[in-house]
């Protein structure tokens, strides 16, 4: 049995994991729940803002957080247009899937011409930052991302609960062609919401960049968990994700620091399973 | 006995393939071909649960990594001879399938993109347990040890001729499939699940024996491809590759047709081949991605779903003449028409219900019902809004399982049977809001009826009787449409058809008149008549009160559940209790 430091110390960073699973499975959950779209290219996108980030950072030497001013609104964009191709097509969510992992190749096909199939590794002084409370180690990129991700899941979670703008988005989930009925502009919402949920995808990756080692190929190796948390925690709910990353992320490092580390990725899908199984209406 | 032309077909290219080997052709090319039938099979035996069903799996790595795992450890820990781990590697993953269907298939709700991330769930915690027990317990497997069997001259051509040998098997079985009886009953439940449990489908087991079938090929797979590649490890085993591949390809081929993952299989390993083995991958990775976004967006339905849709078309648009079909024009009543049958204290009845409830969530829909329905009669099944009609229907027909009482017909208990046995017994249901099979054409929904239903008749039977209640119903003319060409009432009509053609004794009949106009109405009070005059018996749950009056020998009427009236029209729309039902109790 690990001593109490390392139980407590695994369970942070489980909670700084989970705080990245959430934030990557916010978008997705979004456009999943609300558009019906299962977008793979969110992985791509995460990807595509964390190697820019890095770019950006040891290239042109620009502060990695600064970046977080730069890079949404370019993905919110991207995300705009790429809604608007898609929606001149009627596609089932199913063909939805398929479509973003033809985009996601092409995606990790330009980040492996770009940047090579090494590892990249953003070195900035953010690395070496961290402090201690009591017994235990909180790095700073670590904390930014959990912070992050739970300031932009409440901001998300409030928006959709007490704005026109939230509200519409979920009569439109909820029946769209009523809610054109009553006066929503389906297509100009759900053009907005991709956009919105292509700029978290660009914070995910910069937070990614900030505490992970990059190469393409990892852009799958994410896929798994984060869909886990996605439907663990809600299609198209702002908290779940968060709650059911962090669920999830102090879960796997627990059995990471009681069992041995290639044991972790059973306990999040064994969740999953008995969740589907057992309560499959609630998700 | 005659062998089927496709089937010769597929062996006669197989034979041809298989001599490639003694062609003294560099090894690359065996190599290449490997892949090609390699994905062939995982492709086609993904698509025998998922592309003929709609149950999207994307666990397909995990039964090819049982497989694969299987087959690695039997040959080389155990040193059984090779060709024989591969029974044993197909069975493995076919078992595991089958149990994990068990348990699956039995929660209603696990559908669409629930069901594919079930399976993809699976895949990980397959593949972790594989790692952390002995079955591989961390370094993987070598198979350099073991002896390829000498069917070819190499052991590359060897290899490739099992692989080979695997495709040829799959595509026959995938033929096979889709003409038969499973085939169609599995393309009805990637239609309308529900509807196709009603009209007399199996579906737990259909679904159950495609994925066994699915898995177990996947598991043969695997086994050859341990043998290919001669290290097998977890972490490149379980990976959500496989699955977006096979996904991918059938996607690509078009999913609906037998040959269309193999069509896909083979484009894209010839795409990513060409590409890698040119100077740019990166290029050809990216070239694949292009092709699977614009194929998906211009051709939904994939490369052979497109043009059998385009051939579909052409054949819609000629007639076919009926007397070509079959002999008759019309079709004769068996009996003289009948009258309302005479029913005393001895008549049998045919459905008898004995304090049939059932409760949602504290909504007690039908309390305590006790009826009687006799043979040849029409029963009128009334009541206002929310009385509990629909679910009387939808408990009789098994689409509900009751909370409580008995139905009996023919003597024979009912409650508590699942949908398609109740339909098998003789007792067929229309839908209120008509709930055709979308994909399968006006002729096939109701030939799938007679195949299913009562009436169990093959395959050939079916057609003619399907033939013969679409001109009953007048609607041979659309007999090669697809549902969503028809009109409201051509629907209701197909609906009819759909519930005759299983040669019902009983038949429910759920608001088929409402939304038609009055002529359509009187047309419709027709062939109900004609329906009993062929010695049908048919309860009816009717908004439209002229119908009711036209039609009813006798009347039911439900209240909050509750059976208040029954007897002939006149004396219950008499009755006080029906009257303040519909109309409120009158004040003083």
């Amino acid at each position: 049995m690990p001593s109490f430091n390392l139980l407590a110390q695994s369970i942070l960073s489980g909670m700084f994991i989970g705080g990245l699973y959430g934030l990557i499975g916010l978008g997705l959950g979004l456009t999943w729940g609300l558009l019906r779209q299962i977008n793979l290219a969110h992985f791509g996108l995460v990807f595509l803002a964390a190697y820019g980030s890095y770019h950006m950072a040891t290239v042109w030497k620009v502060d990695p957080l600064l970046t977080l001013l730069i890079l949404p609104p370019l993905f919110f964009v991207f995300g705009f247009s790429m809604q608007w191709v898609l929606a001149k097509f009627e596609i089932s969510p199913f063909n939805s899937l398929l479509v973003t992992f033809g985009i996601t190749v092409v995606i990790e096909s330009l980040v492996q011409a770009i940047w090579t199939a090494d590892f990249r590794r953003l070195e900035t002084h953010y690395n070496d930052m961290k402090f201690t409370i009591g017994p235990l180690y909180v790095p700073v990129p670590e904390l930014i991302t959990l912070v992050l991700s739970v300031l932009l899941s409440l901001l998300i979670w409030a928006a959709m609960r007490y704005t026109d703008l939230g509200k519409a988005l979920r009569a439109m989930a909820e029946d769209g062609p009523i809610a054109s009925a009553f006066g929503i502009n389906q297509k100009g919402m759900s053009l907005m919401l991709a956009g919105i949920c292509a700029a978290l995808a660009a914070v995910a990756g910069i937070c990614l960049a900030l505490t992970f080692t990059l190469t393409p190929s990892q852009i799958f190796a994410w896929v798994g968990v984060v869909f886990a948390a996605v439907m663990l925690g809600g299609l198209g709910s702002a908290l779940g994700p968060l709650v059911a990353g962090i669920i999830i992320g102090v879960s796997e490092a627990v059995t990471m620091a009681v069992a041995a580390p290639s044991w972790a990725p059973i306990v999040s899908f064994s969740l999953l399973i008995v969740m589907l199984l057992l309560r499959p209406g609630k998700l | 006995m005659t062998i089927d032309k496709t089937i010769a077909g597929i062996l006669g290219a197989g034979a041809l393939l298989a001599s490639i080997p003694w062609l003294g052709l560099p090894a690359f090319y065996e190599s290449f071909l490997y892949l090609i039938c390699h994905w062939m099979i995982l492709a086609l035996s993904w698509n025998i649960l998922s592309g003929y069903s709609g149950y999207f799996s994307f666990g397909h790595g995990a039964f090819f990594g049982i497989g694969m795992y299987t087959s690695a450890g039997l040959a080389a820990n155990l040193k059984w001879p090779f060709l024989w781990t591969l029974p044993a590697a197909a069975l493995m993953a076919a078992v595991f399938g089958m149990a994990l269907g068990f348990v699956v298939f039995r929660v209603k709700s696990v559908r669409g993109e629930l069901f594919a991330l079930l399976t993809l769930a699976i895949t990980f915690v397959v593949g972790t347990v594989v790692l952390n027990t002995p079955i591989d317990g961390g370094p993987g497997i070598y198979l350099n040890a073991v002896k390829v069997p000498a069917i070819g001259p190499t052991a590359s051509s060897s290899i490739y001729l099992m692989a080979l040998m695997g495709a040829v098997a799959t595509l026959i079985i995938s033929y096979r499939i889709q003409s038969s009886k499973l085939g169609l009953g599995l393309f009805a439940i990637h239609d309308d699940e529900d509807a196709a449990e009603v009209m007399g489908v199996p579906t737990l087991n259909y679904k159950l024996v495609a994925f066994g079938i699915s898995c177990g090929l996947a598991g043969l797979a695997g086994g050859i491809h341990a043998l290919f590649v001669s290290y097998v490890t977890a972490g490149e085993t379980f990976t959500i590759v496989v699955p977006l591949t096979v996904v991918l390809m059938s996607v690509l081929g078009g999913t609906r047709h037998w040959a269309g993952p193999a069509v896909g299989a083979t484009v894209i390993t010839c795409l990513l081949y060409f590409f890698t083995a040119g100077n740019n991958p990166i290029a050809g990775k990216a070239a694949v991605g292009v092709i699977l976004v614009v194929v998906i967006l211009f051709m939904p339905n994939g490369i052979l779903g497109y043009f059998l849709k385009r051939t579909a078309r052409k054949n819609a648009t000629h007639t076919v003449p009926l007397s070509a079909v079959h002999g008759s024009a019309e079709p004769e009543a068996e009996t003289a028409p009948r009258s309302a049958p005479l029913i005393t204290l001895e008549t049998k009845p045919l459905l008898e219900v004995r304090k049939l409830s059932k409760a949602f969530k504290g909504v007690q829909a039908l309390d305590g019902v006790d009826l009687k329905v006799y043979p040849g009669e029409i029963l009128g099944l009334l009541g206002p809004n929310g009385s509990g009609k629909s679910t009387f229907i939808n408990v009789v027909s098994g689409h509900y399982v009751a909370s409580g009482g008995e139905v009996f017909f023919e003597g024979q208990q009912l409650a508590g049977l699942p949908a398609h046995r109740i339909a098998q017994a003789g007792i067929a249901r229309t839908y209120q809001i008509p709930r055709p099979f979308a994909h399968l054409t006006v002729l096939q929904n109701v030939s799938l009826v007679a195949m299913f239903g009562g009436a169990a008749l093959d395959n050939k039977q079916a057609t003619q009787e399907a033939w013969k209640w679409l001109e009953f119903t007048g609607l041979h003319s659309k007999a090669f449409a697809l549902p969503d060409d028809l009109n409201l009432h051509q629907r209701k009509f197909l609906e009819l058809a759909r519930a005759l053609a299983s040669r019902p004794r009983l038949v429910l009949l759920d608001e088929v008149l409402s939304g038609l106009t009055p002529a359509e109405i009187n047309e419709a009070i027709e062939l109900i008549r004609k329906i009993r005059d062929r010695g049908a018996t048919i309860v009816f749950v009717e908004h439209v009160m002229r119908a009711v009056m036209a039609l009813a020998d006798r009347v039911a009427v439900l209240n909050y559940g509750k059976l208040i009236a029954v007897g002939p029209a006149q004396a219950v729309m008499q009755n006080k209790e029906v009257v303040s039902a519909y109309l409120g109790t009158p004040h003083a």
